[in-house]
């Protein structure tokens, strides 16, 4: 094929207001402002959205699932992070 | 030594695969796993997307302003689908344009449902009734596949089609209970769709050597039979709860098995259409490479645009 391909984008929406931008999937398009344009007839047809981000697909920069044991693991053994792991006497409340 | 490293591999992605722990797309995977998926869904994104072709022949045609705008919003969904699911096949390293190109050569295969034509405006209630139901059928499972960007891209998918079923089956419900040519046009939708329909759950399950291995990789949760089995089950009643009959002297209600027992199904008839020889399967394709061909210059003149626009700003 001779014409070169439309970059890939990726997409996020906001579902509401006071909730994240959340992952929706990609889409091809020629410009930024396409891409939103497009994101809104492919993913928005049913008001699941009141705000687009798209972001080339080639700007993400992703952890590798092979480094996950040491980027991860080392939160998994530290439980006094959480409040369950600390005792506290019968009757003491607000806390 | 590096054998064995490939064998841990697999074991390890099998027992997550058990654990239903979801494959996300930088995760490793077999390359079997990886080419099935591929072919999986970017068939499953030509179907959408063909089978947007015999529903928009009656867009212009729709008898009142409610069932265009809802055939319309139907048709767009279509178009939806087949984009989530592009998405999802360029999540396994697949290129999206070179999918393409193989349903426009013929290498790449999509539902044979949509190599019938559309003769009446009560075909739009058959597909909408028996063709987004007995999808309906196949995708629900999806929603649960193995391969997260798939289930994810069928959930959304699934939400929408719930409307199409039943726009399908209104058009149907309608013209069954209107004057008597009407219902004729009604009965013979369902005439010519409904073997159609019994198809597209696929081969019998003796005959579809592929179906344990998607098992096993959780791609696929329930056999072709079995599926087929609940569409008739579900579907015989909403037909006679209209007044049509189903086209099939065979069929007959189980009181032992709870079950409705169907006639043969015309696997001759199936895979001739599979293989091209179907009413409209060149229509169909080539209905796709023009619409390929003659947005080309579009899609240049889009890119070209957005080259010039970086480069002033660059300079
Ligand atoms: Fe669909
Ligand atoms: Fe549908």
């Amino acid at each position: 094929m001779s014409t070169k391909e439309w970059p890939l984008w990726e997409v996020f929406i906001r579902s509401k207001q006071g909730l994240n931008h959340k992952h929706v999937g990609s889409l091809r398009a020629p410009d930024a402002q396409l891409a939103i344009e497009n994101a809104r007839d492919v993913y928005t047809r049913r008001n699941e959205g009141i705000s687009i981000w798209v972001i080339p697909s080639s700007e993400i920069v992703a952890s590798d699932p092979d480094d996950s044991d040491s980027l991860f693991e080392p939160a998994a053994s530290k439980v006094y992070r959480h409040p369950t792991f600390y005792d506290v006497p019968d009757g003491i409340s607000h806390m | 030594m590096k054998e064995t490293n490939l064998e841990a591999l697999e074991t390890a992605f099998q027992a997550k695969i058990d654990k239903d722990i979801r494959i996300e797309p930088k995760d490793w995977m077999p390359e079997e796993y990886r080419k099935t998926l591929i072919r999986q869904i970017s068939q499953h994104a030509h179907s959408e997307i063909v089978g947007m072709l015999p529903e928009g022949n009656w867009i212009t045609r729709a008898p009142n302003l409610r069932r265009k705008a809802v055939l319309l919003a139907k048709v767009q969904d279509e178009a939806g689908h087949g984009l989530y699911l592009y998405s999802a096949v360029e999540t396994l390293g697949a290129d999206r344009e070179a999918t393409i190109d193989d349903l426009h050569s013929g290498k790449a295969k999509y539902s044979s449902i949509f190599n019938y034509p559309t003769l009446s405006w009560a075909d739009m209630g058959a597909i909408g009734w028996l063709v987004d139901g007995a999808a309906i059928m196949n995708q629900v499972p999806l929603c649960r596949c193995s391969y997260g960007p798939y289930a994810r891209a069928m959930v959304r998918v699934c939400k929408e089609e719930s409307f199409h079923q039943r726009q399908g089956f209104e058009i149907m419900s309608t013209l069954a209970n209107g004057t008597p040519i009407q219902k004729a046009l009604a009965q013979d939708a369902l005439n010519r769709f409904w073997w159609p329909a019994l198809m597209m759950f696929g081969p019998n399950d003796s005959d579809s050597p592929h179906s344990q291995q998607s098992m096993d990789w959780k791609i696929k949760r329930f056999s072709n039979d079995e599926l087929r089995q609940t569409f008739v089950d579900v579907t015989v009643p909403q037909a006679e709860m209209i007044g049509l009959t189903i086209p099939d002297p065979d069929l007959k209600f189980n009181e032992e098995t709870g079950h409705y027992e169907f006639g043969a199904i015309n696997w001759d008839e199936f895979w001739e259409v599979v293989k091209g020889n179907g009413p409209c399967n060149a229509d169909r394709i080539a209905a796709r490479r023009n619409a390929k061909e003659n947005g080309q210059w579009v899609r240049e003149a889009a890119m070209a645009h957005e080259e010039k626009r970086k480069a002033k700003q660059a300079s």
